[in-house]
């Protein structure tokens, strides 16, 4: 069985400017990817061109087998896509927008009032339908948006930066839906925001400067976080020397005059030793703790000795 | 599918006030040119009763109000052509037709369809005017199916152009002030052609012109050369238009 969707070697470049370079990846069914990356890297470009808006420069797209440069009618029934900006008429009401988006994929005129119903049941619309879509709040937008990517249940949704704008609550929502979808279809998640892709996404891959940096599961990104630090907070610290002197212990910097950083060798966590030390020597220890890297610190790990390795490369030729 | 497009499309249209009073202020102005003609041919009847093979009703009032109609839909076409691709552009929601199982003909013949949807129904209130003439006379029909044609292909003529404009620009004005110039330009490329040679070059250009072609319809005269130049314009700028959609996605 091969994947979803393939994408096989894609470039676009916008004049000389290169926008998505040599991108391959794959999507397996039922699967939420996330797509990260900071602003600018090329995110929407390449969903652009997964979905057919955009023609790549060069590369390939397969969805479920069909290619879709060669075949786009049969590519595009199996896809749904969110862009950016939800891609309604406000001048239309809900039911008469999802309508529209129904035909508009094709399905038949006897199947279409379940359909509609369906898509809006699942996004919470059944309660706005006869209302303009001009008057709705962006968040309703964006659910109607959704609906719209999902009436013709595709094997694969794409969204394009779904909870941007809109407020905690919303997101929340929104978050919940997209889970919710992950269940029956392949999705397709971009967002610059971190914590949602560890709430959502099953896997993670991080594109910067249309380039693909990193791929990899929820769990392993989360073991990348772990650092090797503790923080310690003592109410009489001991000098320096003291801590060094306990195996596994490599350096040691005070943050404040009661906190002390303690960096330490993953083999060999000193956690316990540590406890012991402070109570032989009365140092008063209240707090101990793990830190973890924050999501955005392994980003932006990632996204930065990327770029120090490509400029050293520069620099070399 | 087009109709699907088309049909949303006239749907859009009659949702603004736009379509509403473009109808209103097109139905009032050629009214009253209906009734100055008809007060026209009042004052000439006793003359005309006197003269060999006068010309009828038909050719006296129907001839200029449809004359009249031309010019003043004109005016009004681009304007409601102006929207129709670039306020998709606007609004982004050329998207969603792009995601959709689609070909860029789908989306351009049904942009047509919808706006000629319209203006179908405009040439039909615009015909009733001389239909109610039927109350106290006689009619040449023939003429009067002449007219009806050449009206709809020039109709379906500036549609086409218009359509175009708007799928070069973002801005529906711009796309109104091109397609209107353009339209004027084609219109008024016949005048020249007076002055010089017909041996000349005004004579090829003069043949281009959009309101030759008309004149000749006007008169009841079906020349199928006039229709295949309207058909070919039309096509034309359909075939434009996809291309122009088309290279819309290998561009930035």
């Amino acid at each position: 069985m091969t994947s979803l969707l393939q994408v096989d070697q894609l470039s676009r470049y916008f004049g000389p400017t290169r926008a998505v370079a040599d991108l391959s990846f794959t999507v397996e069914r039922g699967e939420i990817l996330g797509f990260l990356g900071p602003n600018g890297a090329g995110k929407s470009t390449t969903m652009k061109m997964m979905t057919g808006n955009l023609a790549p420069s060069a590369g390939q797209i397969t969805i479920n087998g069909f290619d879709l440069l060669e075949q786009p009618r049969q590519a595009k029934a199996q896809i749904g896509y969110l862009p950016e900006q939800p891609p309604v008429y406000r001048e239309l009401t809900v039911d008469e927008y999802l309508g529209y988006c129904a035909r508009l994929n094709r399905i038949e005129r006897g199947r279409l009032r379940v359909a509609v119903d369906t898509a809006k049941e699942r996004c919470g619309l059944t309660e706005v339908g006869r209302r303009l879509i001009g008057n709705l709040s962006k968040g309703f937008q964006q659910r109607v948006g959704i609906a719209q990517a999902i009436i013709h249940m595709p094997e694969l949704i794409v969204l394009d930066e779904p909870t941007v704008g809109l407020d905690p609550i919303q997101i929340r929502e929104i978050r919940a839906l997209i889970r919710n979808l992950g269940e029956e279809h392949s999705v397709i998640l971009s967002t610059h925001i971190l914590p949602e892709v560890k709430s959502v996404c099953d896997r993670v891959q991080i594109i910067d400067k249309g380039e693909l940096v990193y791929t990899d599961t929820i769990a392993g990104m989360d073991r990348r976080m772990q650092s090797s630090s503790l923080m310690l907070a003592m109410h009489r610290p001991p000098v320096e020397q003291d801590f060094l002197s306990i195996p596994g212990v490599i350096s040691v910097e005070s943050a404040n005059t009661e906190y002390m950083r303690i960096h330490f060798d993953p083999q060999n966590n000193p956690a316990q030793q540590l406890v012991a030390a402070s109570v032989a020597g009365g140092w008063g220890l209240y707090e101990l703790t793990p830190e973890r890297l924050s999501l955005e610190q392994v980003f932006v790990d990632i996204t930065c000795t990327e770029h120090d390795e490509t400029r050293a490369g520069e620099g070399a030729s | 599918m087009m109709l699907v497009i088309a049909r949303r499309e006239l749907r859009s249209l009659f949702l603004s006030p736009l379509a509403w009073t473009i109808m209103a202020v097109v139905q009032v102005i050629l009214a009253y040119l209906f009734f100055s003609q008809i007060e026209f041919f009042m004052q000439i009847q006793g003359r005309l009763a006197g003269m060999q093979a006068a010309p009828g009703i038909t050719e006296l009032i129907v001839a200029p109000v449809f004359a009249n109609a031309a010019v003043i839909l004109l005016l009004v076409t681009p304007l409601l052509t102006m929207r129709l691709i670039s306020d998709e552009h606007r609004n982004q929601t050329l998207s969603l037709l792009f995601s959709a199982p689609l070909s860029m003909a789908d989306i351009i013949l049904g942009k047509f369809l919808g706006a000629i949807a319209f203006l179908l129904l405009l040439l039909f209130l615009i015909t009733l005017m001389p239909l109610s003439l039927l109350a106290g006379g006689t009619l040449d029909f023939g003429v009067l199916a002449s007219a009806c044609l050449g009206l709809m292909l020039l109709l379906a003529s500036f549609t086409a152009l218009g359509l175009y404009m708007s799928s070069l620009t973002v801005q529906p004005t711009i796309a109104a002030v091109s397609s209107f110039g353009a339209l004027l330009l084609l219109w008024v490329l016949d005048w020249g052609s007076g002055s010089t040679d017909a041996s000349m070059g005004g004579g090829v250009l003069a043949y281009f012109s959009l309101v030759r072609h008309y004149e000749a319809l006007l008169k009841g005269v079906f020349n199928s050369a006039d229709v295949i130049y309207y058909l070919l314009f039309i096509g034309t700028f359909l075939v434009l238009s996809i291309r122009r959609l088309d290279a819309e996605r290998m561009q930035s």
